[in-house]
C-alpha cells in the first residue's frame, strides 16, 4: 500500500474539514455575506436606539411617551409580528420539504401578519400626528419616528420582498438561486423581530413608566 | 460532498439544506419551542412593566434582562446560530456586531449624561434648555 492510497483511504473516512474542502458552498457564501449585512443593519439601529435613549426626556413641555403609547395596540403588534416570524419559519420548512401548497399558505399568512402590524403602526403614527404629536414637535418625538419609523420601513421591504420571492417561486421554481434568495429573506425577516424585541421594550415598555 | 464539514450559513439548520428532508418535523419542533419561549418572555415583559407588585426602580433592569432572553431565543430557535464548531463564522461576526451595539449605545449614554453634568448651566437656564 503506497501513501496515496493510504491519503485516500483516510479521505473516505473522515470527512473533510472545512479549509481542506476548498470554497463553500455558494449557499454558505449568499446566508454569511446576508448575515454580515443584518448584523450592520442592526449597529444603524444601535445608532437610533442611542439617539432615542439621549433624547427620551426632551419633550420640549409636548406629549411624553406615557401620554401618547397604547399599549393594547403594541401588544397586538408584538404578536402578529412574532407569529408572522413562526410562519416565515415554517415557509422555510415547507419549502425545503417540498410542499408548495403549504408554503404559499405560510407565506400568505406572514403576508398578511406583517401588513396588519404595518396598518397598526402607521395608524398609531396617524394618531399621533392628529392630536399635534408631529416629528417637528420635540427631538423626543423626532427621535421616536426615526428610530419606528425606520423599524416600519424595514417591515414595508420585507413585505415586498416576500410578494417578490412568492412571484419567483410560483414562475422560477424553487431553483437554488430561488432558495437562497429565501433563506436571506427569512434572515432578514427574524431580525426584524429582533430589532422589534429592543423597540418594544425599550420605546414602549419602558417609555410608559411614570 | 454530503459529509464534507462546510460552515452551516445562519438560518441552515434544517431549512433549505437538501441534506435534511427527514428532519422537518424536528424542524418544526425547534420553531415552536422558539415561539413558546418567546411569547412567555414577552407576556412577562408586559406584566412587569404594568405591575406594581415589583420594585419600581428595579424593573427597567428586569426588562432589559427579559428583552436580552428573548433576543437570545430568537438567535438560537429562529436563526439557528449555535455554538457547533462548523458555526463559527456566524458567532463572530454576531460577536463583532454586539460589541458595536455596545459600544454604540453604552458610550452615547454615558458621554451625553457625562455632558449634562458636567455643562449643567444655571437652574432656570437649564430647564429651559435641556426641554429642546
Amino acid at each position: 500500500m503506497n501513501i496515496a492510497t493510504t491519503i485516500d483511504a483516510v479521505h473516505r473516512e473522515a470527512p473533510l474539514s472545512a479549509s481542506e474542502a476548498g470554497p463553500a458552498p455558494k449557499r454558505i457564501v449568499v446566508a454569511f455575506g446576508f448575515w454580515t449585512f443584518l448584523l450592520s443593519d442592526i449597529v444603524m439601529f444601535a445608532a437610533l436606539f442611542a439617539a432615542y435613549a439621549v433624547l427620551v426626556r426632551a419633550t420640549a413641555g409636548g406629549p411624553t411617551g406615557a401620554q401618547l403609547f397604547n399599549q393594547a395596540s403594541v401588544a397586538v403588534e408584538t404578536a402578529c409580528l412574532l407569529a408572522s416570524s413562526y410562519t416565515c419559519g415554517m415557509m422555510s420548512l415547507a419549502v425545503n420539504q417540498r410542499h408548495h401548497g403549504a408554503a404559499y399558505l405560510f407565506a400568505g399568512i406572514t403576508f398578511a401578519l406583517g401588513a396588519t402590524f404595518l396598518a397598526l403602526e402607521i395608524r398609531e403614527f396617524a394618531g399621533m400626528i392628529a392630536i399635534g404629536a408631529t416629528p417637528q414637535r420635540s427631538a423626543f418625538l423626532s427621535a421616536f419616528f426615526t428610530l419606528v419609523g425606520c423599524h416600519g420601513l424595514h417591515v414595508a421591504a420585507g413585505l415586498i420582498w416576500l410578494a417578490v420571492m412568492v412571484a419567483q417561486v410560483a414562475i422560477k421554481g424553487p431553483r437554488p438561486n430561488v432558495k437562497r434568495r429565501l433563506l436571506c429573506f427569512t434572515l432578514f425577516w427574524h431580525a426584524l423581530d429582533i430589532i422589534w424585541v429592543a423597540l418594544f421594550t425599550v420605546v414602549y415598555l419602558m417609555g410608559v413608566r411614570p | 460532498m454530503s459529509d464534507t464539514q462546510y460552515d452551516r450559513a445562519p438560518g441552515d439548520r434544517f431549512a433549505f439544506s437538501e441534506l435534511k428532508v427527514e428532519e422537518a418535523g424536528s424542524g418544526v419542533l425547534v420553531y415552536t419551542i422558539g415561539l413558546v419561549l418567546a411569547v412567555i418572555l414577552t407576556a412577562t415583559s408586559f406584566w412587569v412593566a404594568n405591575t406594581s407588585l415589583l420594585w419600581a426602580p428595579g424593573i427597567p433592569l428586569g426588562l432589559a434582562t427579559l428583552a436580552i432572553a428573548q433576543m437570545g431565543v430568537h438567535l438560537v430557535f429562529f436563526l439557528h446560530i449555535t455554538t457547533g464548531p462548523d458555526n463559527t463564522n456566524n458567532v463572530l461576526a454576531l460577536a463583532f456586531g454586539v460589541l458595536i451595539v455596545a459600544l454604540v449605545v453604552a458610550g452615547s449614554l454615558w458621554i451625553m449624561s457625562d455632558l449634562n453634568a458636567n455643562m449643567m448651566p444655571p437652574t432656570e437656564f437649564m430647564n429651559s434648555q435641556m426641554q429642546h
